[in-house]
């Protein structure tokens, strides 16, 4: 319930008072104090742990040393850019930024429909017992660690593995897939398929309930059948569904998930596997190289953070959905 | 769909959809299962009978799991993840709810600053790299508090906690504000008590990222008697050789049942889950669909 009336107002009856900014704000911190102490912890813990870390990236300008530290290690050649000329003229730039991108586009143009077909499929299924079957089956592998999941891809296409077998029986030599670099992104990708496409399709089910079914009664009558209506009611019905999540998926482009990336490589396939991130995490923590690999790390978000800015702006055109 | 439409091309349609939703449900389960099974196989008689497998083959042999259970790290590794996950969880809860409180009050001053605060931080962060020397810094390496504190809240998470929370209606709240009851009576008799489901989805979301947790502890934690269950089994499934797995000397049992010992301790360590989920399953279902009316 609103009251025009303001506790500053002197026919309020209590004293005037201030409405000034620093009389307001004493006053908020008096009478709601109890409730800033309740968020104080995590004020804190967002400062010491995603503020701080901010700061330490000044290093990728440096020649970082931990003896030194931060503010002791002294500025890199070239106006603090050395390290940043030293990557993009390295031998792997191209190569990083390569794997980065064909790693990020086919796990987005394969495993970002798939969820939202299986939802339509989903959708058309009429007896509902079997439904929720399929539905609490698929989503199990969503919830199986990376860890499992990863060793699991390794055992089964190892070259005696039950995959490489089942391939051998349509005349593939068998080898381990994981030793050739031609075949890791198709593992990489389809094996998130496997594992996302049940929990994915959750959202687009909902969505989909969502959808005026007099809507479809319409589209029944001009004589549209199953497919038509699926292609004029029900994707549109979606779309506002489909474009965030295509949006959320396209702020991470570029920093393809290292967890995953790190536990399915080798030595012997960076050729295809080794991703930006998946670099930063070996120069960094595997051979103590700071603020080289603080720098590349720092190029990569500055690209993901333009790219949200480009898509989100492109969306916000197109239609009015944006992330902002 | 109020009209039956059983037309031919409808029902190849159903036909086809049936079949891909059966394929669907084999190729998710398969794995698992062969796993399964392969983790009771005589691995002799694995290595003759590559391919698909639908039953574990004999001598059935309860070795592999004798050596997984018995293994010291194993038992630490499981020791270590429920603790982190039980203290983890309740520094999670604290502080989320907490936090969510504050945020979805109206009248307080500095709400919008600190949100703006707290969400700045999805878009932007340090890195990798600096995230680490940060932890070194404060003295946390080696730590299991390396492993619940700078992960404290999620922001995903304290959204959608807070959205909960500013559906509870108003006139319960003002009406014990204006008979003096303090924040924390608030938050204890009020808020909390009426948002006991979505307290539930946070408990599985944050028990289920503790549980499934790895990287921090590998880049954190030196000492191997400290490692939670997972970065335990992704040393062991890296491995090719078992003495380095186990910790132990190389016999020839052990040598034999490499494989065999990583299928057991995928059973071993994916059991609790997959017990549990079908029970859980609609609190998870329940947590994607409040996030996504808010998101």
């Amino acid at each position: 319930m609103q009251t025009v009336l303001k506790t500053s107002d002197a026919s309020y009856g209590g004293p005037a008072r201030s409405t000034a900014f620093f009389p307001r704000l004493v006053r908020d911190l008096r009478r709601n104090f109890s409730a800033y102490l309740l968020i104080l912890p995590a004020v804190i813990i967002y400062l010491l742990f995603a503020y701080k870390p901010m700061y330490g990236v000044i290093i990728a300008f440096k020649n970082f040393s931990p003896a030194a530290g931060i503010l002791g290690s002294e500025w890199a050649d070239s106006f603090g850019m050395q390290n940043f000329i030293d990557f993009f003229g390295s031998y792997y730039f191209w190569r990083l930024l390569k794997n980065t991108v064909v790693i990020s586009i086919t796990s987005l143009a394969f495993g970002f429909p798939a969820p939202i077909i299986l939802a339509l499929l989903l959708n058309e299924i009429r007896n509902e017992k079997f439904k929720r079957t399929v539905q609490t089956i698929s989503y199990m592998p969503h919830f199986i660690s990376l860890v499992v999941v990863c060793g699991l891809i390794k055992l089964l296409t190892a070259d005696t593995g039950v995959i490489v077998q089942m391939m051998s029986a349509f005349g593939f030599t068998p080898v381990s897939l994981l030793s050739k670099p031609q075949y890791f992104v198709p593992v990489y990708v389809i094996s998130g398929i496997w594992q996302e496409i049940g929990w994915g399709s959750i959202l687009y089910l909902a969505a989909l309930t969502g959808i005026d079914p007099g809507l479809y009664e319409a589209a029944k009558i001009d004589g549209a059948n199953r497919w038509k209506q699926t292609l004029h009611v029900t994707l549109p019905g979606i779309s506002g569904t489909i474009v965030i999540m295509l949006l959320f998926r396209l702020g991470g482009v570029m920093s393809v998930g290292y967890e995953k990336i790190i536990l399915l490589y080798n030595e012997g396939i960076y050729d295809t596997a080794d991703v930006i991130s998946s670099f930063v995490y070996r120069k960094g923590l595997q051979q103590y190289q700071w603020s080289y690999s603080t720098a590349v790390g720092l190029f990569n978000s500055v690209i993901n953070f333009i790219l949200i800015v480009i898509f989100n702006k492109i969306s916000r055109k197109l239609s009015d959905i944006s992330l902002w | 769909m109020l009209m039956k439409d059983h037309s031919f091309g409808y029902r190849v349609f159903t036909a086809t959809n049936t079949l891909f939703m059966i394929l669907l449900v084999v190729v998710t389960a398969y794995p698992l299962y062969f796993v399964l099974i392969a983790s009771f196989s005589d691995p002799a008689e694995l290595s003759l009978h590559p391919g698909i497998l639908l039953l574990p083959l004999k001598p059935y042999t309860l070795s592999a799991y004798k050596m997984v259970l018995d293994n010291p790290l194993i038992t630490s590794g499981f020791k270590n993840t429920l603790f982190i996950l039980t203290v983890g969880v309740a520094v999670n809860l604290l502080l989320t709810v907490m936090a969510a409180y504050v945020l979805s009050l109206k009248d307080l001053m500095l709400k919008n600053p600190v949100t703006f605060f707290i969400i700045f931080t999805m878009y932007f962060s340090g890195g990798m790299i600096p995230s680490y020397l940060n932890i070194r810094d404060l003295g946390l390496i080696d730590s299991l508090w390396s492993l619940i504190i700078p992960g404290a809240i999620s922001t995903t998470n304290l959204i959608i906690m807070k959205t909960a929370f500013q559906g509870i209606p108003d006139s319960l709240t003002e009406s014990a504000r204006l008979d003096g009851a303090s924040h924390v009576k608030i938050l204890t008799r009020i808020m909390v008590p009426l948002s006991v489901p979505t307290i539930a989805v946070m408990v599985l979301y944050y028990g289920v990222g503790h549980w499934n947790s790895w990287f921090s502890a590998s880049i954190y934690l030196q000492d191997n008697r400290k490692f939670p269950l997972q970065l335990v089994m992704r040393n062991i499934l890296n491995a090719t050789q078992v003495s380095s797995m186990l910790g132990g000397a190389d016999t020839d049992e052990m040598a034999r049942l490499v494989e065999l010992i990583k299928y057991a301790l995928i059973v071993v360590s994916t059991f609790p889950i997959l017990a549990l989920y079908p029970f859980l399953q609609k609190y998870f279902v329940k947590g994607v669909m409040i996030g996504a009316i808010k998101g």
